[in-house]
């Protein structure tokens, strides 16, 4: 049996979903010879640390009850540093301003010795180049699967199952909230506002929809599949970006009458672009409701296309638990 | 929509198979301030009267098209076809904002005075009179390249008006 030990770093629901998805895969994953030992959690109040393993199931619960995971006032960063561990798994929120606090446990972790693992794109979308650097000069693993795409594995893809491709361009819908709107001011021929609020009171969008709706997260998305896929270090202030805010249930309607359906569509190619886009009715991109889907145009294997959940606890946490599995495996 | 005096041609040249005959073939269009788009040369492939075929598609204005196939002809280039172009791209285009105040009839002009490009159907939804409305557009060109370089002008436009431009997947991307 191999012990890898980890600390979950940030609690929401990412953290929470890796944490129930460790407790139901326990079985699965002690027949695969693997122990994923989780020695500490931390959220903005605190920290449970625990070398022998923590109890999943009863730090869940005190999450639920008290709305803090803390037993102690240790902060991320003293888990990080002081803490005997292999993996850091990042899900704290994203900061697009400053990439705080992730970039800062993520440069730690690194220091310390330790891979990351991470569902955070701030970090990425800013300084991308200066974490890959720091995980390589230190021969650690840096993984970021549950950053883009939720649930759907588009760097495993091409990192892995599709090596020795070049990747020639990408197009893919990378937000689920947009495309929740989309999809219901085409059905429901509703105006955009209707739409945001029904999409907000079943909580698809927050409260402030600005980084969904103006195209901010689809385009720190698109930025880490340049940085990662393309080798470029752009940052999200190099896509061009338009949001979904002006599009009017009229022109849903002579789309759909022309057989086209109206997307925000992330493009990686010559240039980083986010944008609304015309995308015929059967094309592998028209995808509806809150999924994602990317289409991957390679010089072998022409073109693939992925599509699935692109957000929720569990669904992130699948990718984020791919990862760890892969360190696991490769370390 | 095309009204202006520039067309597109496509012509079918007989080149005899001596050197300098290209160059003698194309001197006449940029005279007659042609706009050379394609030339299609095949060196391997021989008239039964030994003659070798080029392709050329050009823009020129109407009017001189006569005096251009003379001067081929007078040369010693044969020409052995003459068509005018048919448009053979398309794209489809969405368009929202307040465009009937506008003027639309301008948007359109910019498009179809390329001579390359025009705008072969359109499609207006207005909800009321201060909301935004919405268009649907189709632009047709020669080719693919005329087709992006119609784009860029739309796109241009659209700024300039402070239009929302939706165009199709792919025109940017070099996808397939």
């Amino acid at each position: 049996m191999k012990t890898v030990k980890i600390s979950i770093i940030g609690f929401g629901a990412v953290g929470q979903g890796v944490a129930r998805s460790l407790l139901d895969k326990r079985d699965y994953l002690n027949k695969q010879g693997i122990d994923i030992r989780v020695v500490g959690i931390s959220d903005s109040k605190g920290s449970e640390i625990n070398a022998a393993g923590i109890d999943l199931e009863s730090a869940l619960l005190r999450k639920k009850q008290k709305g803090t995971v803390a037993t102690g006032a240790e902060s991320a960063l003293e888990v990080i540093r002081s803490v005997e561990h292999d993996i850091v798994v990042e899900v704290t929120p994203t900061n697009i301003d400053n990439g705080k606090p992730g970039f800062g446990n993520m440069r730690a972790a690194f220091e310390a010795g330790r891979h990351v693992v991470t569902s955070n794109k701030g970090p990425l979308a800013l300084r991308f180049a200066e974490l890959k650097e720091a995980a390589e000069d230190n021969g650690l693993f840096f993984r970021y699967e549950a950053t883009v795409g939720g649930a759907v594995p588009i760097f495993n893809l091409v990192h892995e199952a599709l090596a020795g491709n070049t990747v020639i361009g990408i197009e893919g819908i990378l937000n689920g909230t947009t495309n929740y709107i989309l999809t219901r001011m085409t059905e429901e021929r509703m105006p955009y506002e209707l739409v945001l609020r029904e999409a907000q009171e079943l909580g698809i969008a927050e409260t402030d929809p600005t980084y969904d709706v103006e195209g901010i997260d689809s385009a720190c998305k698109l930025v880490i599949i340049a940085n990662s896929i393309f080798g470029q270090d752009a940052t999200y202030h190099d896509v061009d970006v338009t949001g979904i805010t002006k599009i009017t249930p009229e022109a849903l309607e002579l789309a759909n009458r022309n057989n086209y359906v109206v997307k925000l569509v992330c493009e990686a190619g010559n240039k980083l672009t986010v944008a609304p886009r015309l995308v015929p009715k059967r094309h592998p991109l028209a995808v509806g409701g809150t999924l994602n889907v990317a289409s991957i145009l390679t010089d072998l294997a022409g073109r693939i296309t992925i599509s699935g959940k692109g957000a929720g606890s569990i669904e992130t946490a699948s990718s984020v638990l791919s990862d760890i599995l892969y360190i696991a495996r490769n370390s | 929509m095309c009204i202006v005096g520039v067309m597109i041609v496509s012509m079918t040249l007989e080149l005899k198979d001596i050197p300098g005959q290209l160059v003698l073939a194309l001197a006449p269009i940029s005279e007659l301030h042609g706009n050379i788009m394609s030339v299609v040369h095949q060196h391997d492939e021989k008239t039964p009267r030994g003659t070798i075929p080029v392709q050329i598609t050009f823009e020129i204005e109407h009017r001189v098209l006569n005096e251009l196939i003379e001067m081929l002809e007078k040369s010693g280039v044969g020409v052995a076809r003459v068509g005018e172009e048919r448009l053979r791209s398309s794209v489809s285009v969405i368009l929202i904002g307040h465009i009937v105040h506008s003027d639309m009839g301008d948007t359109i002009d910019k498009i179809d005075s390329t001579g390359f490009a025009e705008v072969v159907d359109m499609s207006l939804s207005m909800p009321e009179v201060e909301k935004t409305s919405s268009a649907y557009l189709v632009i047709n060109a020669v080719g693919e390249r005329e087709l992006i370089k119609a784009l860029a002008i739309l796109r241009g436009v659209a700024n300039k008006k402070d239009l929302l431009m939706i165009e199709p997947i792919r025109l940017n991307s070099g996808g397939t």
